[in-house]
């Protein structure tokens, strides 16, 4: 990653400063219950908030408060700016097409059940199938039962090998019934870590006359994402995962299947015109956007976006990559861990087991020790099945993370691990 | 004491080690599964009863630490006790562990001051309850599994 493919082209990626990027987030200047500053290693469940964004939040209240696309007056003329111009950051920060692509839900579960109920019931019928992936969120698995359900439509699934990366073999073997209208598959899973190669599953989905879904909020965070490269259809993040606020995510997608879609839901800001006779929609992204919009939200996530390619997100995934190889290192070197999932190529996440010791426990040791973990199934119990484990602990990274973060987090697994030896 | 120290008392890790009371009852009169669906834990609690007495209880399941230890734990202590013993025990727990008692109030219940650490951290207070929930749905008779949520 960190030279360009043209053979006479060499670009240096820049080095984060984790310590000084340490400086901008509020929350790190509180303590942990050992007394020290928290290493915080479950970015890839939500991420601590900057001060720019957490500034952008406060400044639309403060400053440009009023109803966006709804009043005549300056305030709310220049929140509507601001949400719009936020709408733009998203194009750009994706590679999008145009702004009008992109929609602003409330993270990316609602995405998914946006297109999963919207596309679905205009485009699924019985007998087709949606293809998903052995590692896939919970949030990625359940929108599209729903769906399939209503439609008579079924769910195949591409299976993990022992690794935990998700073979070619098995997406072009459920492709081949020429069947499959949808396939929804993540970019990078949350629970092991696997970094999918969605551009070439595109392909092949898109050869057997298959849409694509990618669910990236494990992704969006942590690497440069250009959905034009990606050849996806739709792309789903979710704001408080990219250093943004709560309650604000985004659905990205193509101008035309957008325009096809009916609404998923009615209500204000999303039509042309009303009347008990019937009703005419707003085109896309307004028609799916009902109700009064989030604009501190959207306007923090512009904020929390501007942010991070400010930091440039080759150096983001360097960074972090860096400290997994590290941590994935010390965990494998102690006694009675075990690395759940070992994909050939890794993002943002490990996932580990402590031998006869519940995660919960290890978590609660880790706590102790003041080091921040999520530990669980981590929404995403058909992986944990895989592998024969009801939870594992994951630590999880961010830019603001180090190494002192990787081996306070060792040090106390360790400490886990004696404490619980049989 | 520090506070894991406090929550991971030996008496603790002793009763995940060598749970006692571990499986299924032969003829059991009542019986209940319980879950908690923020870990995965399950636990089926198994008792039978001479009248109104606890003349057995036992147990099976997956969980951790915390909520295994308070199961083996609950199955001695409720022995020979009466249903309305049991639960008066078991609300007893719950507030000591919620209400900020903390040890002190625990201090009368035995081995269960073992558990008063789970207090310092509310997380895992379901943890501990979740067998002496699954055990007052037992006593109760009711057929749908319990859950911490």
């Amino acid at each position: 990653m960190t030279v360009s493919r043209a053979p006479t082209v060499t670009k240096a990626v820049p080095r984060l400063d984790p310590r000084a990027l340490r400086e901008e987030f509020p929350a790190f200047a509180r303590r942990g219950r050992d007394g020290r500053a928290v290493a915080y290693l479950d970015s890839a469940a939500t991420t601590q908030k900057p001060r720019a964004v957490l500034a952008a939040v406060r400044e639309f209240y403060e400053q440009h408060y009023g109803a966006i696309a709804r009043g005549v007056y300056l305030l709310s003329a220049e929140a509507t700016g601001l949400y719009e111009a936020a709408r733009g950051k998203v194009a750009h920060f994706l590679g999008a097409a145009a702004a009008e692509e992109i929609v602003f839900v409330r993270g990316t579960t609602e995405a998914i059940n946006l297109v999963a109920a919207s596309w679905g019931r205009a485009n699924l019928g019985a007998g087709d199938e949606i293809l998903l992936t052995g590692l896939e969120h919970h949030s990625n698995i359940v929108p599209w039962q729903l769906a399939a359900a209503a439609a008579g439509a079924r769910i195949v699934v591409a299976p993990l090998d022992g690794r935990g990366d998700v073979p070619l073999e098995g997406v072009e073997r459920a492709l081949a019934s020429g069947r499959v209208r949808m396939v929804a598959v993540a970019h990078v899973s949350n629970a092991l870590g696997t970094l999918l190669p969605v551009a070439r599953i595109a392909e092949l989905a898109h050869e057997a006359g298959a849409l694509v879904l990618v669910d990236g909020a494990q992704s969006a965070p942590r690497m440069p994402v250009d959905v034009a490269a990606l050849g996806c259809d739709f792309f789903a993040f979710s704001g408080h995962k990219t250093y943004g606020p709560n309650g604000i995510g985004v659905l990205w997608g193509r101008r035309g299947l957008l325009a096809a879609m009916p609404p998923y839901q009615g209500g204000g800001g999303m039509i042309e015109r009303v009347s008990f006779e019937g009703t005419t929609y707003a085109p896309p992204p307004q028609r799916f956007e009902a109700g009064t919009p989030a604009g501190p939200e959207a306007h923090g996530l512009g904020a929390a976006l501007d942010w991070l390619s400010a930091k440039d997100r080759t150096a983001v995934h360097a960074h972090e990559s860096a400290l997994l190889a590290t941590a994935c290192a010390k965990l494998s070197a102690l006694d009675g861990v075990r690395l759940v999932g070992t994909p050939r190529e890794r993002v943002g996440a490990v996932s580990f087991v402590v031998e006869g010791a519940h995660a919960h426990d290890v978590g609660t040791v880790l706590d102790a020790e003041g080091v921040a973990v999520r530990a669980g199934h981590h929404c995403a119990q058909p992986s944990m099945a895989h592998f024969g484990v009801a939870a594992t602990v994951r630590a999880s990274f961010g830019v603001h993370n180090d190494e002192d973060d990787v081996e306070r987090l060792a040090v106390a697994v360790g400490k886990a691990a004696r404490l619980f030896a049989r | 004491m520090s506070e894991l120290d406090s929550l991971y008392q030996e008496i603790l890790l002793d009763h995940y080690r060598r749970p006692r009371n571990f499986g299924a009852l032969a003829d059991p009169d009542r019986a209940a599964e319980g879950d908690n669906p923020l870990c995965g834990d399950r636990v089926r609690v198994e008792v039978r009863l001479d009248g109104e007495r606890l003349v057995e209880v036992g147990f099976t399941g997956t969980g951790c630490a915390i909520s295994t230890a308070s199961a083996s734990i609950m199955t001695e202590l409720v022995r020979g006790r009466s249903g309305p013993e049991a639960r008066e025990l078991c609300a007893r727990f719950q507030s000591a562990l919620t209400g900020g008692g903390g040890p002190e109030a625990l201090a009368e219940l035995g081995e269960l001051a073992a558990l008063g650490g789970v207090s310092q951290f509310p997380m895992r207070v379901k943890c501990a309850t979740l067998a002496w929930h699954t055990l007052r749905a037992a006593l109760a008779g009711g057929k749908a599994p319990v859950t911490t949520e």
